[in-house]
Order: C-alpha cells, then structure tokens, then sequence
C-alpha cells in the first residue's frame, strides 16, 4: 500500500510521515510527477502560505488527475485542503485544483456574533461539528477537538463533512468521491487524529 | 469552540528532566519519554522540550532526546534551548520537533525569526520571552535568566510577532517555581498588544493559578512543569476542574 507524500517545499514532513508509520501506511516521496505512478493513494500535506502550492504545476495535476482515473484516493492536509478549492485570497494568482467550489479567505479579526478581537493564526485544539456521515470521521464523536494552526479557510462546499468555527464556520474536512481533506492536522492530533488517516486509508486499495 | 492549551514542559539537562526554582538549584525529575507518555495519556495539549543548559556539543543528545519523545507523541512539540541558528533549528525539526522556541538568539538576531518562518512558516516559530518586573514594566531577560537586555517586553512581543513569529512563550522570572500564581497583568499586556498566541508560563501552583491566566492575564495557552512533574496535580483532573469554571478545555 504505497502512499505518495507529496513534498513540494511547503514545510516539515516527519510529522505526517511518523503519524502515516504509526497507522500502518507505507510512504514514499516521489521525485516527481512521474514517479506518481506506483501510488495507491496521494497526499499533498503543507503549512504556510498558499502561493507556496504554485510548485504543484500542471505536470503534478496531471500526474494527480491520472491517480484519481486509477482510483487512486488523493488527501490534502491544511493548504493541501485549501488547494482542492478553486483558489485563496491569500494568493489569487494561484489557482487551487478546483475539485472544490469557492474561495479560501482570511479568518476574520473581529468574531462577528460579540464583535469581539480575535487573534488570528487559529491556533490550538478547536472542535468539530460532524453533519453527516463520511469515511474520514467514522468511529469519531461528534465534537471531537483536533489540531489547527492556520489564518486562511475554506467556505462551506457541498463536499464539506466537518465544521469548525472561529469567528466564522469553516470547512474542517471534504469529502469528494475520492478526493478528501483536512484544515486541522491529523499528524498533531492525538488519537482522533490517527483515527481520521486509519479511516482515509481503508479507501485506499 | 477554541480550547485553551495545556503545555507541559520539560526542562531537560543531560537528557533528564530538571526543573529549577527561579532558574537555580536544579532537582532530578525523570525520563522525557516516559513523562512525555505520560502526559499524552493524561490528555495534555502539547509538550515543550526546553534544554536549559544547551551547548553547542549537546546538540546530538538534544536531537537523540527529541526523537525519544517525539517517537510515540502525536501532539504538537516545541523545542527551545540553545536554538541559535538555522542550523540549530533545522536539526530540533528535522529530530521530530514541530516548533522551535528562540529565546536569545532572536534578541541577538532578529531577522532570525523571519529567516525560519520563511522556511518553516509562522506556526514552527515561537518567540520566548523571559520577563522581569522593572517598576511598572517588564524588562526581557536573556541567556536562561542570567543577562538583561533593555528591551520593554511588550514592544519585543509586538516586533516578534512583526518578524514573523507565530507564538510568544512568556515566562515571569518574578514567578518562575515560585508556585504563587501567573503574573496575570504581564501576560495580559503582552496578550492585547499582539495578534498571534500567548502562552503564560512561571508561577503556576494551583488550578485557580490557570483560570486566573486565562480570564485576567488573557492567556491562549498556560505552561507548567513541576506542578505535573512530581504527580501533585494530574492532567486530567486541572482540566475537568478548568471545565467546571466554564473556560473551554479538550477533555
């Protein structure tokens, strides 16, 4: 069970790489494009700024695209979930995969409800709202919290299956055909965590 | 809702852990893995690994101590300690650490944070302030406690957080093992004048001290290690006890 961890300079990756060991996958970084090919299954992880995705090319969509053809499961974590949207305000230049409709925006600084300041980076242990079932959450409790750092966020989709809230609801994770993703990370989050990528990867044949 | 963070921190010398009393007089307190696991069971938000006495020779034990916790920790982990450059940084990172704390090396070099959080991003980059009252304010002090700089604590926050640092770990020296509380007004200064996360550290001796930090020192994040370390207060129990005083915890 190969899984393509897609390191295109977009932060650290032994965290992901650690937890994927912990829960049995076998990882490999491919040198490029073309060495797609062997995945069962891709993830396009990653921290920071979305202009960073710019790297993931036409060649890598295709390579991608090709992958999601074979029925291949593609996971996006954090920016990687913010990239399956048509784009960011963050980097408007910089167009997403666009499995996903809508724009990534900025969290906002003032929580609408109390007109409150709020900091932005959302940092820290925040809790999801699960309103339908999905691969990625079975076995999770509704509520469950899980780790974020990020200050942009993509809007609710149709493919969206968990929801957090800060200042604004957002989508914590997709679920599109084969095409999933997370805004928090399952690498930093405790048991939940670990559950959410056992549960990607029993899609993964 | 957001929770408020939990931080255990090991203060690790020689690859064990100590904890002093207003930085001296340090006594034995254990193996990092072992209360790393520990406290992940416990349900601690996230370990910070800081090697008070770090060298430039100990850097190999400190990456060996940082894989030993991070080996079975699926938390967030910061490391701080002697990180004086990229080369330090990259080496914590590349052991397993998802943060560096920079302490010194941000005050002699401050384009140092920006440097990282260009390479790593903001979130790998904490900005440790040691802090000690100076009249009516706080002056940042360097060099584990020992060197005082004239830098105003809160003006530093604001020109970290501008340089790119995506949290601020701020310890009261005033306070550091005195187990009498946070010093509530410091953080708050600090917490109002930046947008990125406060993490209060020093004083913590009881469960009120933690409520007390996250309503009036308006902390996003509260640090202990002695009060864990020597099993006087669980884990569990600080939370269930932060819960029933309505502030958001992850239980």
């Amino acid at each position: 069970m190969s899984i393509a961890l897609v390191d295109y300079g977009a932060g650290n990756l032994t965290s992901v790489r650690k937890a994927l060991a912990a829960v049995g996958a076998e990882v490999y970084t491919p040198d490029g494009p073309a060495d797609l090919t062997r995945a069962r299954g891709v993830i396009v992880p990653g921290v920071g700024h979305f202009g960073s995705t710019r790297t993931l090319d036409q060649a890598w969509r295709h390579a991608i695209l090709e992958r999601l053809d074979h029925n291949r499961p593609l996971l996006g974590i954090c920016v990687g979930l913010q990239w399956l949207f048509a784009g960011s305000t963050e980097a408007p230049d910089v167009p997403g995969f666009g499995v996903c409709q809508g724009m990534c925006d900025r969290l906002p600084d003032i929580e609408p409800a109390t007109g409150a300041r709020q900091k932005v980076p959302h940092v820290g242990w925040n809790t999801l709202a699960l309103p339908r079932w999905s691969r990625l959450f079975a076995g999770v409790a509704d509520g469950s919290h899980v780790y974020f750092t990020h200050s942009y966020a993509a809007p609710l989709a149709r493919g969206t299956v968990a929801t957090s809230t800060y200042g604004i609801e957002f989508t914590a994770a997709v679920e599109e055909g084969l095409v999933s993703g997370v805004q928090f990370h399952p690498e930093k989050s405790g048991q939940v965590g670990l559950q959410v990528l056992r549960n990607w990867l029993t899609g993964v044949t | 809702m957001l929770a408020k963070r939990i931080i255990a921190c090991l203060d690790v010398r020689d690859g064990q852990v100590v904890k002093g009393v207003k930085f001296e007089g340090l006594r034995a307190a254990g193996d990092p893995a072992e209360l790393a696991r520990r406290y992940d069971v416990e349900g601690i938000d996230e370990v910070v690994i800081l090697d008070v006495t770090a060298t430039l020779e100990a850097r190999q034990a400190r990456a060996h101590t940082i894989q030993a916790v991070a080996r079975e920790l699926f938390l967030p982990l910061c490391v701080g300690g002697g990180i004086r450059n990229e080369g330090d940084a990259a080496a914590a990172i590349d052991a397993g650490a998802d943060k560096v704390s920079l302490n010194s090396a941000a005050l002699a070099d401050p384009p140092l944070i920006t440097r990282l959080a260009e390479r790593y991003g903001s979130q790998a980059v904490v900005v440790a302030i040691d802090a000690k009252r100076d009249g009516d304010r706080w002056t940042a002090y360097t060099r584990s406690g020992s060197a005082s700089t004239a830098r105003d604590v809160v003006e530093w926050a604001r020109e970290a957080a501008a340089r790119g640092a995506g949290e601020i770990l701020l310890t009261s020296m005033d306070r550091d093992g005195t187990k009498s509380g946070f010093d509530c007004p410091l953080t708050a200064a600090v917490s109002d004048a930046v947008a990125i996360p406060v993490i209060a550290s020093g004083g913590a001796g009881e469960f009120a001290h933690f409520a007390e930090v996250f309503r009036a020192g308006r902390a996003d994040a509260a640090l202990a290690a002695s009060i864990f370390h020597f099993n006087t207060h669980g884990v569990t129990d600080l939370k269930q006890f932060l819960h029933g005083q309505g502030i958001p915890v992850r239980l």
